[in-house]
């Protein structure tokens, strides 16, 4: 269990559905951190989030003894670094460049192509579901030797790619394309057997009815992504 | 042990610049590569295979790639002279938030207003508006890390180089708009890193114009 100093107040505005949101419970999950969490509801949303994150109105915020902090792998980086039991990012500064850069690519490459399959048909579809296939391949070969990608436990980048277990993975039932054949990709299907081994990712991921319930209703409305 | 640091890297990038600065200020010696990004050498491929892009920090045969994530791996590494980053994890942070914030935002934008057609005046405008977000978190601080030279202003000085590119293609005036802005960055100009690792606006600016004849922009 972490320390807690005088008056320590976590509280985290996130949102149950979030990929973004759910890893920061994770994070403070697997520190010992008590949070309070608010639901955002992102189609009206408080004037609390609007306040605390002026620049971008998004979900997740930490807010930390009044403070706030945005932006889902800083505020990562920042819990890390706050509180020091059971560390997500690896000590050595090359490891932790190697750590920061799959988690980039799981957020900036992988969601945002894959976000393009739901809502496309035909050609279209196949293209985008091909273009996220080429870049899961780059961690199904990280994965290569190692229980996680962080190695024999869980760590940063683990936390962030479970965008992929848990999201990307939950929409195939609904599209009805396997993005990620276990043929194609065994070492992912074997990490996301060994998340699913683990008591804190299984505390913290969305239930799958409700999720896939969630997600079959957003993307009737043709919107973007898992959220 | 015998220190190799190799940066592969394109005069003209901002990003490329990034490391430039950081490498400078902390006394690294380096061996500066230029690669031509129209052909693009086997160990840019190698490096970098998966975004075949510069910067690649290559230190001891081990490539670091991303320009942020270099920068903090630079500060790591060198933790004696000139840290890039403040201690505290709050303000660090707020640090972090902001270099994402460029990187999402400003060169995205930037980039419509010379290399898309007919997305000039609305990119510009756009711009504008992301480097008045930029300076109202300036404020009246020396740098954006306050007292110290630091991550953000080395996440942004860069693009001040492209300033001439952006003001030419976007018909705008950035020193009109946004002046305080341009005072950081002459402020910013004054340290020997930056200096050094700026190319001349005028060479980006014609640099870039003939990118746009060969892009049937012109």
């Amino acid at each position: 269990m972490a320390e807690r100093s005088e008056s320590e107040e976590v509280k985290l505005l996130g949102m149950w559905a979030s990929p973004f949101s759910r890893r920061i419970e994770i994070a403070l999950t697997l520190k010992g951190v008590s949070y309070e969490f608010s639901e955002e509801d992102i189609t009206n949303k408080s004037s609390l989030l609007l306040q605390l994150n002026p620049v971008y109105k998004m979900i997740p915020v930490l807010v930390h003894n009044g403070k706030p902090i945005s932006e889902s792998l800083v505020i990562l980086e920042y819990i890390d670094e706050t509180w020091r039991d059971n560390p997500i990012l690896p000590q050595d500064p090359y490891e932790k460049a190697m750590a920061r850069f799959w988690a980039k690519f799981v957020d900036e490459q992988i969601y945002v192509t894959a976000m393009k399959v739901v809502g496309k048909i035909g050609e279209e579809r196949d293209a985008v579901v091909e273009a996220t296939r080429d870049l899961l391949m780059f961690l199904e070969k990280e994965l290569v030797g190692k229980d996680f990608f962080g190695g024999r436990s869980l760590g940063f980048v683990d936390i962030v790619a479970t965008l992929v277990a848990f999201w990307l993975m939950r929409t195939e039932e609904i599209v009805g394309v396997k993005v990620v054949p276990v043929e194609k990709f065994p070492e992912i299907h074997r990490w996301v057997k060994n998340l699913l081994g683990n008591d804190v990712i299984k505390k913290c991921i969305p239930p799958e009815d409700e999720h896939l319930q969630y997600i079959r209703a957003r993307s009737c409305v043709l919107s973007l992504g898992f959220v | 042990m015998a220190e190799e640091v190799i940066l592969l890297d394109f005069w003209a990038s901002m990003f490329g610049m990034r490391i430039r600065i950081a490498l400078s200020e902390k006394r690294v010696k380096y061996d500066y590569r230029e690669e031509d990004l129209w052909d693009k050498s086997s160990l840019l491929l190698e490096m970098n295979p998966v975004h075949k892009k510069i910067p690649v920090l290559i230190h001891n045969g081990k490539p670091v790639c991303e320009s942020l994530i270099q920068i903090e791996y630079i500060d790591e590494t060198w933790p004696d002279k000139n840290p890039l980053l403040p201690s505290d994890p709050y303000k660090r942070a707020h640090a972090k938030f902001w270099a994402d914030f460029i990187d999402k935002k400003v060169n995205v934008t930037a980039r419509r207003i010379w290399a898309a057609k007919g997305e000039e005046q609305e990119a510009a405008k756009e711009f504008i508006e992301i480097l008045k977000t930029l300076e109202s978190e300036l404020g009246d601080k020396k740098y954006f890390g306050d007292e110290t030279f630091g991550y953000v202003d080395i996440a942004l000085i860069g693009f001040y180089s492209w300033f001439g590119v952006y003001e030419k293609f976007g018909n705008i005036s950035i020193e009109s708009e946004c002046s305080k802005l341009i005072a950081w960055a002459k402020r910013c100009l004054e340290r020997e890193s930056v200096a050094k690792a700026l190319p001349e606006s005028e060479k980006v600016t014609t640099f870039v114009s003939d990118r746009r004849k060969k892009l049937g922009l012109e």
